[in-house]
């Protein structure tokens, strides 16, 4: 009986070290999701990213993911059910799953994480985020040239740095090239509410507005402004199939180079925490093809804008530039440092209204 | 032809065997639908139903979870048990919910940097009475002006949750968070953090919680004349007050037990698994509470299996998507269709059927 039992045993054991065997040989990869992949937007780039990185080390890899994780609680239980599933690498794409994230990773040291947009790290936590707006920059200068009425609609998520830096920046370069530039924004306190942000989009074109801009995940904003017939900007993704004609041009997140990047540096065993804010210059921002909307002498100018962002020789948030009430931010010739923009919390001189709090 | 015949008394036995049959029909339906996807069924439903209880690689982790997302879901579910049975209809328990959170947290926040066993305790009062004060609303309303509570409340859901937002962008927001909102983490401030009582266990005091609320409902319900009035002023308004039940009474102290358990709630999660107050920390616990509530047919005892089961699909919803990528939308609509299958089947409880052939007219 004893003999029988030592055997099976045994044998269970041998075949579980095998299947460990196996398993050493793919590196795992986890991504989790706030929304839909099915959103055309923010987390659809993220699972483009994923896409990508099967792509890159085809059988040596094997990536799972979890869509629509509220942040909190479930994003918890989430992240430690991927760690006990055998998971080397996790990325977390939302900034509200930077706690859960940190209590994870202090039970799974040997697990590494990649936070986006967080400023919390850890020696096996790195953070991520890119410098959207250098993408404003762009399609704000856009904006400012095509706008008829002088109005620019903005739909923005919520109050946070990240939200009021593309608010500032899409501002500043509008106003570069049209002094008479007003922009209505609208806070509607999601990121995937296509309801919501379909409302917002009506609102402003009821104000007069006669480009939007988003800061909000679904494409929503883009098919109203297609059947009202005014233009608007691609955010995350392109959006162009949302609308063919009312589509201008197009901030696109593209995670794919840093997560091939990062996945890799996990498999040779390079992995180390790190804290990445890349832009324009790294392809983390992408622009999207200027359309035939966009006339031409306007798409010289926002290209230019793009390419000495790219090459370093301008910074969108460059002196003389005040806050909003009156006084001076920098200096004429002054370049904003990180630190300043990572908690940006006041308008700049010119845009009406206040920040909610 | 079939024919449904109303049962002079609901049946004792199809009561017990349609849960049952409900959770085989779910099993059959959804292995159809994942079959569909061109996924396993077998092993899709062994990992939803059987892998967060047994499996050696999640067990250990996923059988304590299973209290942790039952638990709130329990607690509000009895509360709103007293009113429904009663014909009083509370549809907003997310707002007490999200109301006793902002209070408890208010308080705990308000000590900040203060170590005292007595701040959690005050909390834990605070959050009852932030919820109770919120249930109140719909109650005196329904009373002094007898307004609709199932609007009233619904829509003061919106309103906590933009008072929630409001409180996690200003108000209570961490001022060391870089600006960004939420409040200070609980789990980091020792005196106000609900950890778990016995390490992995799951248990921490809003399940302690539920389970009292569980006893004290079943003990009301079937001891005190407190259950025999809501039993009675469900089943016949008119008997109830002839009875001697003041009806006004009765809407204040069920709404005002399903707010005071609802915040309650708030002030556990907020403190425990949420860990910190932001903006969606609330998970819609509310609103799921009320399919938690009827599926355990307003029963204590059915409302305890209800929310375990509840929290079981989730868990294992969740394993599902990540060990067999099967999308979310799937998991729901096999959630949906447990409910579906569950209140559907309910038909043989209450009626018989026959089977009789078509008479000509």
């Amino acid at each position: 009986m004893t003999s029988i039992k030592t055997i099976l045993t045994g044998a269970a054991l041998a075949l579980g070290l095998t299947t460990a065997a196996f398993a050493a040989d793919t590196t795992k990869v986890g991504f989790v999701y706030v929304g839909p992949i099915g959103d055309f937007g923010w987390s659809y780039e993220h699972n483009q990213a994923r896409l990508a990185v099967e792509e890159a080390y085809g059988d040596k890899v094997e990536t799972t993911y979890v869509e629509s994780v509220p942040e909190g609680a479930d994003a918890e239980r989430v992240l430690t059910q991927m760690a006990l599933s055998g998971h080397d690498l996790i990325f977390t794409t939302s900034f509200g799953y930077m706690d859960p994230t940190m209590t994870v990773a202090a039970k799974f040291p040997d697990v590494k994480f990649e936070h986006a947009t967080g400023y919390k790290r850890d020696k096996n936590v790195s953070t991520y985020s890119a410098r959207f707006y250098e993408g404003r920059a762009v399609i704000g200068t856009i904006a400012g040239r095509v706008t008829k009425t002088n109005k620019v609609g903005y739909i923005a998520s919520f109050p946070i740095p990240e939200v009021i830096r593309g608010i500032n920046s899409a501002y500043i370069h509008a106003k570069k090239v049209n002094p008479d530039v007003e922009f209505k924004i609208v806070w509607v306190y999601t990121w995937f509410d296509p309801a919501k942000e379909a409302d917002a989009a009506t609102a402003l074109i009821e104000q007069g507005v006669d480009v939007i801009m988003q800061h909000t995940d679904s494409p929503a904003a883009m098919t109203i402004a297609e059947e009202k017939g005014i233009v608007a900007f691609g955010q995350a993704s392109d959006m162009v199939q949302f609308g063919p004609n009312a589509r201008l041009s197009s901030i696109i997140d593209n995670w794919a180079p840093y997560y091939v990047a990062r996945v890799g540096a996990a498999m040779d065993g390079t992995w180390e925490s790190t804290d990445t804010w890349a832009g324009i210059k790294d392809g983390m921002v992408g622009i999207g093809a200027f359309s035939d909307k966009v006339p031409a002498d306007v798409a010289a100018e926002a290209q230019a804008i793009s390419d000495s962002i790219s090459s370093g020789s301008y910074h969108p948030f460059t002196g003389p530039l005040n806050k909003q009430d009156g006084t001076v931010w920098l200096a004429d010739g002054e370049v904003a440092d990180d630190g300043t923009l990572a908690g940006l919390d006041f308008y700049v001189e010119g845009i009406e209204g206040d920040i909610p709090n | 032809m079939l024919r449904l015949e109303k049962r002079p008394v609901p049946s004792k036995a199809w009561t017990i065997a349609t849960p049952l049959l409900a959770v085989l029909a779910t099993m059959v339906a959804g292995g159809i639908l994942f079959a569909i996807l061109g996924k396993d069924p077998v092993e899709a439903i062994r990992t939803i139903f059987w892998d967060p209880l047994f499996s050696e690689q999640f067990a250990a982790y996923s059988r304590p979870q299973l209290l942790v997302k039952a638990g709130p879901l329990i607690l509000i579910a009895i509360g709103l048990s007293f009113g429904f049975r009663a014909g009083i209809w509370n549809i907003g328990a997310e707002g007490q919910y999200i109301m006793g959170a902002i209070a408890g947290g208010a308080v705990g926040l308000a000590f900040y940097p203060t170590a005292g066993w007595y701040i959690f305790p005050l909390m834990v009062v605070a959050g009852a009475a932030g919820g109770w004060a919120w249930a109140m609303i719909p109650a005196i309303l329904r009373t002094r002006f007898n307004t609709n509570e199932i609007l009233v409340s619904l829509l003061l859901v919106y309103v906590a949750e933009h008072i929630l937002s409001a409180m996690s962008f200003g108000l209570l927001r961490n001022p060391e968070g870089h600006g960004f909102p939420g409040s200070r983490n609980f789990k980091e401030y020792d005196s106000v953090s609900n950890t778990e009582l016995i390490a992995n266990s799951g248990m921490h005091w809003g399940v302690v919680a539920a389970f009292i609320a569980v006893i004290f409902a079943y003990v009301i319900m079937t001891r005190h004349i407190l259950g025999y009035q809501i039993t009675l002023a469900g089943q016949s308004p008119r008997a109830a007050k002839f009875g001697g039940v003041n009806p006004n009474r009765l809407i204040v102290l069920c709404l005002g037990a399903s707010g005071v358990l609802a915040g309650l709630a708030g002030v556990f999660e907020v403190t425990g698994p949420a860990g910190q107050l932001t903006t969606d920390f609330n998970q819609g616990y509310g609103f799921t509470a009320i399919i938690v509530a009827f599926l355990g047919r307003l029963h204590p005892v059915g409302i305890l299996l209800a929310g375990l089961l509840m929290a079981l699909t989730y868990i294992g919803g969740d394993l599902a998507q990540l060990m067999m990528g099967l999308p979310k939308p799937a998991i729901q609509a096999f959630q949906g269709m447990l409910l579906f299958f569950l209140l559907a089947l309910d038909v043989l409880t209450n009626f018989r059927i026959r089977f009789k052939k078509s008479e000509a007219a």
